[in-house]
């Protein structure tokens, strides 16, 4: 080929490898962009400060009430409920992989947590309906089971590969000189992975809950088919909740487009970004200074 | 009696973190135990190569499948090569400046947004901005957004493996950068693109909340393919009939055959993705 076609070629390709590059920026502001939008639409009708106070959301009403309240609070408490639960779990697990097990042990258990990983939410939800549903109906004696505590067992099962998957990295990059430095003094395996890696591998753990956290709170199908999705104040685990994801779901597919109620599910889902970015710049900040401290 | 605990005690603390690993394996196994139980006595020739019949209570599920394999395949081609050109920019070309930098960081929240907030942007930018109506080429264009940074990581993470003096070379014999990437870095770096991507789209086909109202449909007379029309999908369709079809129960044997079908799908993804990068580990060696 001629060498000035050669050099063509290699200045176009390089321009539009360039472009996607800044696509992908775009991308990522046009998201913004459109929920930015939309709700602007909605808070030219409705007041700011109605829809961070009111303590109800019922838009079909006659005189429409839209306040996110009470979807915040059920969104938190939903995940709130899953980091409980997924927290010791994921930490514990990650922690019997990377100090306990042989590595022929390790070889089934990562595959297994990704086996994990790869199941699809819906079906996660559907679980909750058919499985965990009548199991906590039959031991709480309520008429069905679909409320907070199950969306918050699945999120839990959701959440946890995120959560194993980076603290296993945390713990496991930890130096072999701290580990050795405390069995000299006499320290026993388990009061050298409590008192000396696992705080070593402290802003990696962390890390790895908020990633978890943010998965959590922004995952739609597993709460929507599990939680029940009544949307009142919930005063404990055993009521049903509507979280922010659920009511974007359930809401959307009802409404026509570029009315008052439409623009209002665009700011709940601004809402959901603003939690979710969030969890995962916090999530990011202590993944950085985990890497600062242990780069390899 | 000082000696008898000393000797008790490490065992309760490894029984602590054997059973919270037991129970995180306890949970995978009753999820795929209870699907492929209930699933098994479901699935049959008939039941994958036959349509929904009688408002779903009977028939099979060919045509979720046959919109999922179209999604899939509609994700794949417009998240791929945009993906794929991206990374190479970021590994190849881009400096550490803090352009680079801010592209970077959009592309990890990128992976953070949720995925019902993909729906929302499709919904408004490709179902409403652009005129395609609730179709499968929405739902696929959607879907490959949603895959983008998932495809950018990994192929990144891919092409960083490759060493500098292989590029070295070929731009030592005459290469121009592009070729040496297009003729060298790429082939080298394809099993590990590949597993990436294979890993990405067995994870948007199994997404739901993105497609719920970009194109997904209840109910399609027929298969036709057409990509202005709405569609069924795998996991949309095991969504209602747990959630929305009038006689929940009648249908739950059904329910419980498409979830099995959808794991199968997935796991069997997923499985070419760990046999590409195994065989890739191998010769590597």
């Amino acid at each position: 080929m001629q060498y000035k076609k050669r050099i063509f070629i290699d200045t176009v390709a390089k321009h539009t490898f360039k472009l996607t590059g800044y696509l992908v920026l775009a991308l990522l502001g046009g998201i913004f962009g459109m929920l930015l939008y939309n709700a602007i639409s909605f808070f030219a009708e409705v007041r700011p400060i109605d829809f961070l106070t009111d303590r109800e959301w019922n838009p079909t009403a006659n005189e429409p009430i839209y306040g996110i309240l009470p979807l915040i609070i059920s969104t938190s408490l939903v995940s709130f409920g899953a980091m409980l639960i997924a927290i010791p779990l994921g930490i514990g697990t990650a922690a019997f992989i990377s100090e306990y097990a042989s590595p022929r042990l390790k070889n089934i258990l990562k595959p297994l947590v990704e086996m994990l990983a790869a199941i699809p939410s819906v079906v996660i939800g559907f679980l909750g309906i058919v499985l965990v549903g009548p199991q906590i109906a039959e031991f709480a004696n309520l008429p069905n089971g679909l409320n907070a505590l199950n969306g918050s067992i699945l999120l839990a099962i959701m959440a946890l590969p995120t959560i194993i998957t980076i603290s296993e990295d945390a713990i496991h990059s930890i130096p072999k000189t701290y580990r050795e430095a405390s069995y000299a003094l006499g320290a026993s395996k388990w009061q050298t992975l409590l008192k000396v890696t696992i705080p070593a591998a402290a802003p990696g753990i962390i890390a790895a809950v908020m990633l978890g956290l943010g998965r959590a709170i922004g995952e739609t199908m597993t709460v929507l088919m599990a939680t029940g999705n009544a949307s009142l104040f919930p005063s404990d685990f055993f009521d049903s909740v509507k979280t922010i994801t659920a009511t974007i779901a359930i809401e959307m597919g009802e409404v026509p487009y570029q009315t008052t109620h439409y623009f209002a599910l665009f700011a709940i889902a601004i809402v959901l970004f603003f939690m979710t970015l969030i969890a995962n710049l916090i999530g990011e900040y202590f993944i950085n200074r985990f890497r600062k401290y242990h780069a390899a | 009696m000082q000696l008898k605990f000393k000797k008790l005690t490490p065992i309760v603390e490894w029984g602590t973190l054997l059973l919270t690993t037991g129970l995180v394996c306890f949970f995978l196994f009753v999820i795929l135990y209870d699907i492929i139980t209930k699933g098994w006595s479901v699935l049959s020739w008939e039941f994958i190569s036959k349509l929904p019949t009688q408002g779903m209570t009977k028939g099979g599920v060919l045509s979720p499948i046959i919109g999922t394999v179209l999604l899939t395949l509609l994700t794949a081609v417009f998240s791929i090569p945009f993906g794929i050109c991206c990374a190479i920019y970021l590994n190849e070309y881009a400096q550490n400046n803090w352009l680079t930098r801010t592209i970077r960081a959009s592309i990890r929240n990128l992976s953070g947004v949720p995925s019902i907030i993909y729906g929302l942007f499709g919904l408004a930018l490709f179902v409403q901005a652009m005129s395609l109506g609730t179709s499968i080429l929405s739902a696929g264009l959607t879907l490959g957004l949603l895959s983008l940074p998932y495809i950018i990581t990994t192929t990144e993470e891919a092409l960083l493996r490759i060493p500098a003096s292989t590029r070295e070379a070929a731009l030592a014999v005459g290469a121009t950068k592009f070729e040496s990437i297009k003729d060298v870095v790429l082939p080298s770096a394809l099993p590990g693109i590949l597993t990436g991507v294979v890993l990405t789209l067995s994870r948007a086909a199994g997404e739901t909340a993105p497609i719920l109202f970009t194109g997904a449909a209840f109910y399609i007379n027929s298969a036709s393919g057409a990509m202005n029309q709405e569609f069924m999908a795998l996991p949309y369709h095991l969504y209602m009939l747990s959630t929305q079809h009038q006689s929940i129960e009648e249908v739950r044997p059904i329910a419980y055959g498409t979830a099995l079908v959808l794991i199968i799908v997935v796991f069997l993804m997923n499985l070419t993705a760990f046999y590409i990068r195994y065989k890739y580990r191998k010769n590597d060696q």
